[in-house]
């Protein structure tokens, strides 16, 4: 199969902190895709593009509630809905890594594309007139000058619980492919048929059971305790008093 | 477009990557930061830094936005002649004539009444260089945030096993197998934590969180566990109490390791009640804090010996009678009466957890404490000079945080986790509890604070340190009469323990002139007319009250800050600072280090950018003052300049003339060969420079568990000047130094007596066991007018961060809004996302509500700090965090009337003086139809201030590095 680089998001540790969004902002404002527009930024209802939002659902009703943060960003699907219906050819995906970008000089902004994408993954940038996205920081995982540990997308690097796998999901023995297999990764929407290549991993409990004869014990140590105070010899007894 | 890979980012312009440290949290992480033409292209996480390893959050991320926000301040500036305060009408002034009239005021408030300069500063982590020019200075009013923040697991936790959370502790989820979180939304560490925490749990760990709300770190626990606020104390002394009754303690850890099965007076008509009884012959070495005369009743001979005999055995339990007749008890004996009827039956009536569930937990921490427990092949001797040849742990570790701490019953609530943790034999063990260096400390630690006003004399530096830790009543900062000495009341009678000072009650101090009216208070980094305050709209009344005569109450405000916060507009000079990618700065061993559990660590922070416009880091601001102030310690004898500036001062500031101590402990010595204790060297910024600004002194194996009593350990830190005693530091299950105090509120104290209004109090919460007691708050209300708690978290994208101003962080939290269980919307017939009234005894808001289910019932609760007052931090006037986001504050009071002879004292613990912030209680009612959508209260729009950042403000933003 041939190569397609994505993100396995780890759902059962990431604690919702934001790193990935920010670092995302700021890798990608001065990098290839930028920049990435705020309008009103110090205003009423800021808005701005983000190629990476996380979000928070709750499930359940109390007490049995769960929290679930839920990081989100283009899937950079095998069958990626965007790219037939643009009309320029802007949005493509690419051969060599199954990564979608879009091309800034080909975009006329008609927005085809984020109404095709199930998953809102899309951000338009009105000042720029041009349709934006996550492109996995190719300017970053391409660039040869940066040490091979770091060359990987900035959510990736920053995100403290690392809670993002990178690497290519059709190479079995990939990190990234391991976790999916080993992990239950699931996609999203699957029935779209669009395959996306991102993939989350599920929650999972981890619970005690215990076993009512582990609270006794026979190094017990309040048997130490127990063992009373022995009288002294000379303390009154029954002999004091019976003859029989 | 270009193809992405066609030309590398660096060679885009003129790239330069400089490393230091972060500060847009208290977490510290080391930073690689790329620039391009000069500009911030790029801020990672360095990988080879030791904290974080490479990793970031949101807000470290978000630098750039703090770096080119329109609210930085870029010049000095003082309050217009004819202009009142809180108006913001600025004009811009030199820096001379800041530092001319700072040092004429300050030079003749030293010369007259030193006591009548208080400096607060909001910040904690420079606080080893504010608390020296404050203690030269000669004042005794200086604290930082501490009061206002978490100091109850500071002192509960010091004052128990001599160590606590964040920088100078934490837990071991490396080696956990069982974790347990408590009220914690982020923490401190808040980089390192989380990816600990992935780590443990994709390890196979148990994650259980307790916590009003599930949020953040309690989103992934395997187990929420949904408790009242303000309620954890009897949760805690439950699982105390079923620990006890099964058995499932660690004994030979208590034994040997702690205070358990020392043996206390129980004679009620004595002067020594209630504290340790003592075999009289062992002589009492002047070096040693922990006397090793008292005594345990051995459990074969059946008779009172000196505790840790060899060949002896001490009981936990039982109850004796020593030759003269004394009747005395183990403390652990003590403990087990206190918790007899902490049933977790009443405890479920408290804190709405099921009792089925509390038991379970105590049996889960039980149980895994004392079957899973690890052993690791490290030879070490203890100070008895037993040689072990293993260290073992228990695998149960813990972390709390303001959820116990910000309470009025905070103190004793901490205390019951300390000996919980203790019980379950986890201090310092690996999977525990473990100490980061310079911690453990003696109990308590030796800094003592001013003990009278004798301490105070003009011209003269303060004796002592103006924050410290009392081991009894004698320590306290008061004068004959038993009346406080400090502005905010700290160490006195009424907050004796409160270690870290009480900024939150300085100015409304300051305004009633109680105990004495003040000259010149100098905040830094504090936002104490907003979000950093009780009782927001009445203290920024205060602020610009006046007597009769027309001045001031608190003569002269002075506010150094590098944004244009609430604040800056009380103030009548105005500082601007720098941000901290243009400054250099210490996380100093003396101060907040950032130590790990294998040793000690400290790190710099060094310039990366110039600064911009005037503005000017506040440590060169301190050195400047003092130089001029000719202040001790900062000046030469004759009076003349003694540091070129602060990186000077840092290299060659010893503790003492040829101490060796210094702000920083790596390289020193002339050619960088020593560390800890050394002379001054020359190189050392750029030796620091070169190791990824860090120190990193990794201690041998055998130096790394069982601190509080490993011989080896602390030898080291003898040596190395750490610590200024050997002996053991033991766990104190039962605290004979809280039983001083209460032997004084009973009259029998031989020292300082407590004033009469003031014994009652004192012998009530100087208990020298853990208690529970409902909130002092809500003894102000009848439990059913304002039924609801309330409280606050921090979002992890804001943490320990100023940052409603910065353009990224703010769409990400725009506005706050007020969580709540449906069911308040059901009783108080409101539907979800309806504006509603919120009501306290002290006030009220008006504010958004917002239901979800990841709350107790019983409670409501926002984010904290979003809320900001109109115009201020360089938003516009009608930006979001000011027509939407509101703040709690103004619902809470912090004073409590009628609480002592019909006096009022602080809102806050009585043991500690931590603010209560989390003992609100609310109702919630629907907004009239009609009645605007907006929050309640409002302020006038702050203006813009002249030299104010504005040219970073523009309708669009579209940041690209360099392309200037």
């Amino acid at each position: 199969m041939s190569k397609q680089l994505a993100l396995v998001i780890d759902l059962n540790v990431c604690v919702g902190c934001h790193a990935c969004v920010t670092s995302c902002k700021e890798w990608n404002t001065s990098g290839w895709a930028g920049p990435l527009t705020d309008e009103n930024p110090y205003g009423k209802d800021p808005t701005g593009v983000f190629f990476n939002r996380v979000q928070t659902y709750e499930c359940g009703t109390f007490p049995d509630t769960e929290t679930i943060h839920f990081p989100k960003s283009c899937l950079h699907c095998e069958e990626p809905p965007c790219v037939p219906v643009c009309p320029t050819g802007a949005s493509y995906k690419r051969e060599e890594d199954g990564i979608v970008l879009v091309d800034y000089d080909k975009c006329i902004g008609c927005k085809y594309c984020s109404w095709s994408c199930p998953y809102g993954a899309r951000k338009f940038d009105p000042v720029q007139g041009v349709m934006k996205k996550c492109t996995l920081c190719v300017d970053r995982i391409t660039d040869m000058t940066i040490e091979e540990d770091r060359r990987k997308p900035a959510c990736v690097l920053a995100c403290p619980a690392s809670a993002r796998i990178f690497g290519d999901i059709n190479d079995p023995q990939s990190e990234a492919a391991r976790a999916i297999r080993e992990n239950g990764g699931f996609q999203l929407m699957p029935e779209w048929g669009t395959k996306p290549a991102n993939h989350y991993l599920p929650r999972r409990k981890i619970t005690t059971i215990l076993h009512a004869d582990e609270l006794v014990r026979v190094d017990n140590p309040l048997k130490a305790e127990s063992e009373k105070p022995r009288p002294a010899f000379n303390t009154p007894t029954i002999d004091g008093v019976s003859s029989w | 477009m270009r193809d992405p890979a066609s030309i590398p980012d660096s060679e885009l312009g003129r790239s330069e990557v400089k490393t230091t440290t972060c500060y847009m949290c208290a977490c510290r992480c080391g930073i690689r930061v790329h620039l391009r033409d000069g500009e911030v292209r790029y801020i990672e996480g360095n990988p080879d830094h030791p904290l974080n390893k490479g990793i970031m959050c949101a807000k470290g991320a978000s630098g750039i936005m703090k770096q080119y926000s329109p609210a930085r301040l870029t010049r000095p500036l003082k309050r217009k002649d004819g202009a009142e305060r809180g108006e913001s009408a600025f004009e811009p002034i030199s820096w001379e004539e800041a530092f001319s009239t700072l040092a004429e005021r300050l030079g003749h408030l030293r010369a007259t009444d030193p006591k009548k300069f208080a400096l607060f500063t909001g910040r904690d982590q420079m606080q080893a260089l504010t608390g020296l020019f404050a203690a030269k200075f000669g004042t005794p009013n200086y604290a930082a945030h501490g009061g206002f923040c978490s100091v109850n697991m500071a002192a509960g936790m010091i004052y128990t096993f001599g160590g606590s959370f964040w920088e100078f502790g934490g837990p071991d989820l490396e080696r956990a197998k069982l974790f347990i979180m408590i009220g914690t939304a982020e923490d401190h560490h808040s980089n390192p934590l989380k990816r600990e925490l992935a780590a443990f749990k994709r390890g196979g760990g148990r994650f259980i969180a307790i916590n009003p709300v599930r949020t953040g770190y309690a989103a992934i626990a395997d187990e929420w566990v949904p408790i009242r606020p303000g309620t954890d104390g009897a949760l805690l002394l439950a699982l105390v109490r079923e620990l006890i009754e099964l058995g499932l303690y660690d004994r030979d850890f208590l034994v040997q390791y702690t205070n358990a099965a020392e043996l206390v007076n129980q004679d009620a008509a004595s002067d020594e009640h209630g504290l340790f009884v003592r075999e009289g012959s062992v002589p009492v070495r002047p070096d040693t804090f922990e006397t090793p005369d008292k005594m345990w009743w051995d459990r074969a001979g059946d008779k009172p010996v000196i505790a840790r005999t060899k060949g002896t055995e001490g009981r936990l339990m039982g109850s004796f009678t020593l030759a003269d007749g004394t009747p005395v008890k183990p403390s652990f004996q003590l403990l087990k009466e206190r918790v007899k009827d902490y049933t977790p039956e009443w405890a479920e009536g408290i804190t709405g957890i099921p009792a089925a569930t509390i038991r379970r937990l105590a049996h889960e921490m039980g149980v895994t404490a004392r079957d899973q427990t690890i052993e690791l092949p490290i030879a070490w001797t203890d100070c008895w000079g037993n040689e072990h040849d293993k260290i073992t742990g228990n695998p149960v570790a813990f972390h709390a945080m303001r959820g116990l701490a910000a309470h009025s019953n905070g103190f004793h609530t901490t205390r019951a986790l300390a000996i919980l943790m203790t019980l379950l034999g986890t201090i310092d063990r690996p999977g525990g509890f473990r100490h980061r260096a310079p911690f453990p400390r003696p109990i308590p630690p030796c800094p003592k604070p001013p003990k009278g006003p004798q301490a105070i004399k003009a011209g003269e530096a303060l004796v002592g340190t103006p924050l410290g830790w009392p081991a009894d009543p004698d320590d306290l900062s008061v004068d004959a009469e038993g009346e406080p000495i400090r502005l905010d009341k700290g160490f006195s009678w009424e907050y004796p323990l409160s270690v870290h000072g009480m900024m939150h009650n300085a100015i409304t101090n300051a305004w009633k002139g109680d105990p004495y009216p003040i000259d010149t208070l100098l905040l830094f980094m504090a936002n104490m007319a907003w979000n950093s305050t009780m009782n927001t709209s009445e203290v920024r009344k205060m602020l610009t009250d006046k007597d009769e005569s027309g001045a001031y109450k608190i003569p002269f405000l002075v506010v150094c800050d590098a944004f244009q916060s609430e604040t800056v507009a009380f103030a009548d000079l105005v500082l601007p600072d720098t941000s901290y990618l243009e400054r250099h700065d210490v996380m100093s061993i003396l101060d907040r280090h950032i130590s790990e559990f294998d040793g000690p660590v400290d790190s710099v922070r060094v310039p990366i950018l110039p600064p911009l416009g005037e503005s000017k880091p506040f440590q060169e601001v301190i050195i400047e003052l003092a130089t001029r102030l000719k202040l001790p310690a900062f000046t030469n004898k004759d009076g003349s300049r003694k540091f070129r500036d602060y990186p000077d001062f840092i290299v060659n500031f010893e503790t003492e003339p040829g101490s060796g101590i210094g702000f920083l402990s790596g390289w020193r010595g002339t050619a960088g060969e020593k560390f800890l204790v050394g002379e001054p060297n020359p190189n050392q910024w750029e030796m620091y420079a070169r190791n990824n600004n860090h120190y990193h002194h990794e201690l041998p194996p055998s130096f790394q568990y069982m601190r509080n009593w490993n011989k080896g350990y602390l030898d080291w830190a003898y040596r190395h000047r750490m610590v200024r005693f050997t002996d053991p530091i033991m766990p104190h299950i039962y605290s004979e130094v809280l039983q001083k105090f209460r032997l004084a509120g009973e009259g029998k104290w031989k020292g300082k007596l407590p004033p009469e209004r003031l014994r009652e109090r004192v012998k009530t919460f100087f208990d020298p066991l853990p208690f529970y007691y409902t909130p002092l708050e809500w003894r102000c209300s009848d439990g059913h007018s304002f039924p609801l708690s309330a409280l606050t978290q921090r979002p992890m994208a804001m943490y320990h961060s100023w940052d409603s101003q910065n353009a990224w962080l703010r769409q990400i939290h725009t506005n706050n809004v007020l969580f709540m269980h449906p069911k308040v919307g059901a009783v108080s017939n409101f539907d979800d996302g309806a504006w509603v009234w919120v009501e306290s005894p002290w006030g009220k808001i008006k504010c958004q509500a917002k239901f979800t289910e990841a709350v107790e019932p019983g409670t409501v609760w926002t984010w904290n700090a979003i809320g900001k007052a109109s115009g201020a931090w360089g938003l516009d006037a009608d930006a979001n965090e000011s027509k939407k986001g509101f703040l709690l504050n103004h619902l809470i009071s912090e004073e409590l009337p009628n609480m002592v002879g019909g006096a009022s004292v602080s809102n806050s613990d009585p043991v500690t003086g931590q603010a209560a912030w989390y003992d609100l209680k609310v109702r919630v009612t629907a907004c009239k139809p009609g009645e605007a959508e907006e929050s309640w209260p409002q302020f006038a729009p702050m203006p813009t201030l002249p030299g104010q950042a504005i040219g970073f403000k523009a309708k669009v933003r579209a940041y690209l590095a360099g392309r200037r």
